[in-house]
């Protein structure tokens, strides 16, 4: 897998844990939805545990622990399926400062969308890092530079850009 | 590689017609032509694989079709200045085989482009304010409006600047670019419903609410395709200061329910049919209650900028009637129909709105030449403050033409072979592309239009039938808009034969009902006359001016089968 953050592929110091392996005492780890809980009471609550979801899950399942959480990654089964953009909107909605991860086939060309959603970090296989090296996930970061929607994050929005130039 | 250098200077003096794109909507615009042609590259050298693309391919309004890809051009709620159209006519002669194809999402199809010119025409369509940025894929597609917009007599606000308020918000949305579906929204602001709003995902409807202030009444889940379906107003009225909100609202609930695991179940529709729309409208009450929707608030002050482009020209004061005119129709009797036919009543006194039908007897729906085109820019130079409407039907319109121009109008149109008069008539019917262009098509459908027009290419006997709306679909999928057509006719392979199912009672307006099936399918060359013993039917039973719909809805649906039973028993394969 390779990580993106700031438009750079990036070392993880998050380690996804499979459901199998054994909690270890120390270190950035993301479990499982299903795992959260027992992993939180076993580790309490310092920032050192993600979560993985899936991008169908209610939000009201996740906001009392969210708060605990230091990293949250949705995972998009395609490139097609738009359902995480939505569910990070409603992630940010309710307070949450940690790392937000999309998590599967993102294209570099979603960049600017999910950094859009509330996104921090995306993280893709290999294959697709391959021919979507880091220089076009670069560049991808730069092909919206305006936007007309607000309330997302964006370099510019127009209406606030009219406001100016209008001054 | 851009096309400066053609002659396309805009009049001197001309009036706004449309929104005047700033600075800012036209670096949003070149950004979206560089993203492209960057993507275009990298399709090319590998870095997206051809499934990969198609989304973005898509969403610049590029398709493939049967013989080649085709462009989609977004004409924005089918409005347009002279200069745009004949920027179109230099794309068609430059790029493509010398036409373009009016669609009934008021768009513009090239049939012929190469992909590796798409980016250079995505260009010279940014020079003049153009895109195609959304006219495909499951996404918010190209905002549709009334066609008579700011000109008809029974508006209570010009449905334009809303419709150019939704097109800047839905483009390249960070949140709704990856929709289960594609999502069409239409937008009427007056008493008739001329752009189908309850036939769409979101149908918007300016209302005044008790204190006169002007809002929105909203509709979800319409739409035809293979499971047809009537919208259903979910908010009676919703303030413009929060229309984006609610609609925001709307788009959450759909891209996080809406089905994705079969593409014909996927439209808000199906969402709407399945949970019921008191489901939905619970889900999406909860969702704007919790939404912290400042920012989205409609800002007054900018809806005051854009609504001001759209401002009325600098019409004269003229008599209410025109001598001119009355001379010319009593001594040119094809003028006189013309008139009769293809002219609306304009809100202004001396001026009046203009159909120029795409549907000449005998032609392809929709098409229009290069030089046609470039005909129709100069007459609206000459005679209608260089403004065109592309209507759903499928026809252009000068929405605004001095009564006492109307002959010298007639006469300029008459010799580009776009005077006939035949708008609302039989043979001014929808027609998708069909199997001769289309991939997904499975009959034709462009021919059996031409069969059906040459069937009652006596135009007298058109004028004594009247206004009657025949909607052609070459698929299941509905692009003709069969179902809402008086009558329709929807194309189906049956053991590799085409076969024509009609239906009837159709009605796109604010009545709006889905046609009922008349019967089995009947073969291509069977349908002109099918439809012709339906039509004398018609005539023998109206009540004097009654239309088609009216007499259908009265004597009921069996009595038309009964018309068709009675031909089966003479042989006929019906």
């Amino acid at each position: 897998m390779a990580l993106i953050s700031n438009g750079e592929f990036v070392v993880d110091d998050w380690r996804r844990l499979a459901d199998e392996e054994a909690l270890p005492d120390k270190g950035k780890i993301i479990v499982s939805y299903e795992r959260l809980d027992s992993a939180l009471k076993a580790r309490g609550a310092n920032g050192d545990i993600g979560v993985i979801i899936n991008n169908t899950l209610e939000i009201d399942k996740l906001t009392p622990v969210i708060a605990k959480l230091g990293l949250i990654a949705i995972a998009f089964p395609s490139f097609a399926d738009g359902r995480g953009f939505s569910l990070a909107r409603l992630i940010r909605r309710t307070g949450y400062r940690g790392e937000l991860r999309a998590s599967g086939r993102l294209l570099a060309d979603q960049y600017t969308h999910a950094l859009g959603c509330g996104f921090d970090t995306v993280e893709i296989p290999d294959d697709l890092a391959q021919r979507q090296n880091e220089t076009q996930w670069r560049s991808a970061r730069r092909t919206h530079q305006r936007t007309y929607q607000r309330g997302y994050i964006s370099s510019g929005s127009i209406l606030d850009s009219r406001r100016k130039a209008a001054q | 590689m851009s096309i400066n250098n053609f002659n396309t200077l805009s009049r001197i003096n001309s009036p706004r017609t449309t929104y005047q794109y700033d600075e800012f909507d036209k670096d949003f615009v070149r950004e979206r032509v560089a993203e492209f042609r960057e993507q275009v590259r990298r399709r090319l050298d590998g870095s997206l694989t051809e499934e990969e693309f198609r989304p973005f391919r898509l969403m610049n309004g590029l398709y493939l079709q049967l013989h080649a890809y085709m462009l989609r051009v977004a004409i924005p709620y089918g409005t347009l200045t002279s200069q745009q159209m004949r920027r179109l006519a230099e794309i068609a002669d430059r790029w493509d085989k010398g036409y373009g194809h009016f669609t009934t999402r008021q768009n513009l199809q090239y049939n012929w482009p190469k992909l590796i010119d798409t980016p250079d025409i995505l260009e010279a369509l940014a020079e003049v304010d153009m895109h195609a940025i959304q006219t495909s894929g499951n996404c918010i597609r190209n905002v549709t409006a009334d066609h008579f917009a700011g000109v008809a007599a029974d508006e209570i606000e010009d449905p334009r600047p809303t419709a150019e308020f939704l097109r800047q918000w839905s483009s390249a949305h960070p949140e709704f670019s990856f929709l289960p579906r594609k999502f069409k929204i239409a937008v009427t602001g007056a008493t008739h419903d001329r752009a189908a709003t309850l036939a769409h995902d979101i149908g918007l409807r300016l209302v005044k609410n008790a204190s006169g202030d002007v809002g929105y009444s909203v509709i979800i889940g319409g739409g035809l395709g293979r499971s047809p379906f009537i919208g259903k107003v979910i908010r009676e009225y919703v303030p413009r200061a929060e229309l984006l909100a609610y609609l925001e609202a709307i788009m959450r609930v759909y891209n996080r329910y809406g089905r994705r695991d079969n593409k014909y179940k996927a439209r808000i529709k199906i969402l709407v049919h399945e949970k019921g729309i008191e489901t939905i409208r619970a889900a999406v009450e909860k969702e704007f209650a919790a939404m912290d929707y400042t920012a989205f608030q409609q800002d007054p002050q900018e809806f005051k900028r854009v609504a001001a482009s759209f401002a009325p020209p600098p019409y004269e004061t003229l008599p209410s009637e025109s001598s001119k005119l009355a001379k010319a129709r009593l001594e040119t009797p094809a003028f006189d129909h013309f008139v009769s036919v293809n002219v609306s009543k304009h809100k202004i006194a001396g001026y009046a709105i203009v159909t120029v039908s795409l549907k000449p007897i005998s032609g392809i729906p929709g098409d229009a030449t290069s030089h046609q085109m470039r005909v129709l820019a100069d007459a609206c130079d000459r005679f209608g403050f260089g403004e065109l409407r592309v209507s759903h039907e499928q026809n252009i319109i000068l929405p605004h033409v001095k009564k006492d121009d109307l002959f010298a109008l007639w006469q300029t149109l008459d010799a580009a072979d776009l005077a006939t008069a035949n708008a609302g008539l039989v043979s001014d019917i929808i027609s998708c592309p069909g199997l001769d262009y289309c991939s997904l098509a499975t009959a034709r459908s462009i021919p059996i239009a031409q069969a059906i027009s040459q069937r009652f290419s006596d135009m007298a006997r058109q004028r004594r039938i009247g206004k009657l709306g025949i909607k052609i679909s070459g698929c299941i999928n509905a692009c003709g808009h069969h179902h809402i057509g008086a009558i329709g006719v929807l194309g189906l392979e049956k053991k590799g034969q085409e076969s024509y199912q009609i239906t009837l009672g159709g009605d796109p307006g604010f009545s709006a009902s889905i046609g009922e099936i008349l019967g089995p399918g009947v073969s291509a060359d069977q349908v002109p006359e099918v439809i012709e013993h339906l039509v004398d039917f018609y005539l023998a039973e109206r009540h004097e001016s009654e239309a088609f719909i009216d007499t259908w809805r009265r004597l009921g649906h069996a009595r038309f089968k009964d018309v068709l039973r009675r031909e089966g028993e003479d042989g006929a394969d019906i």
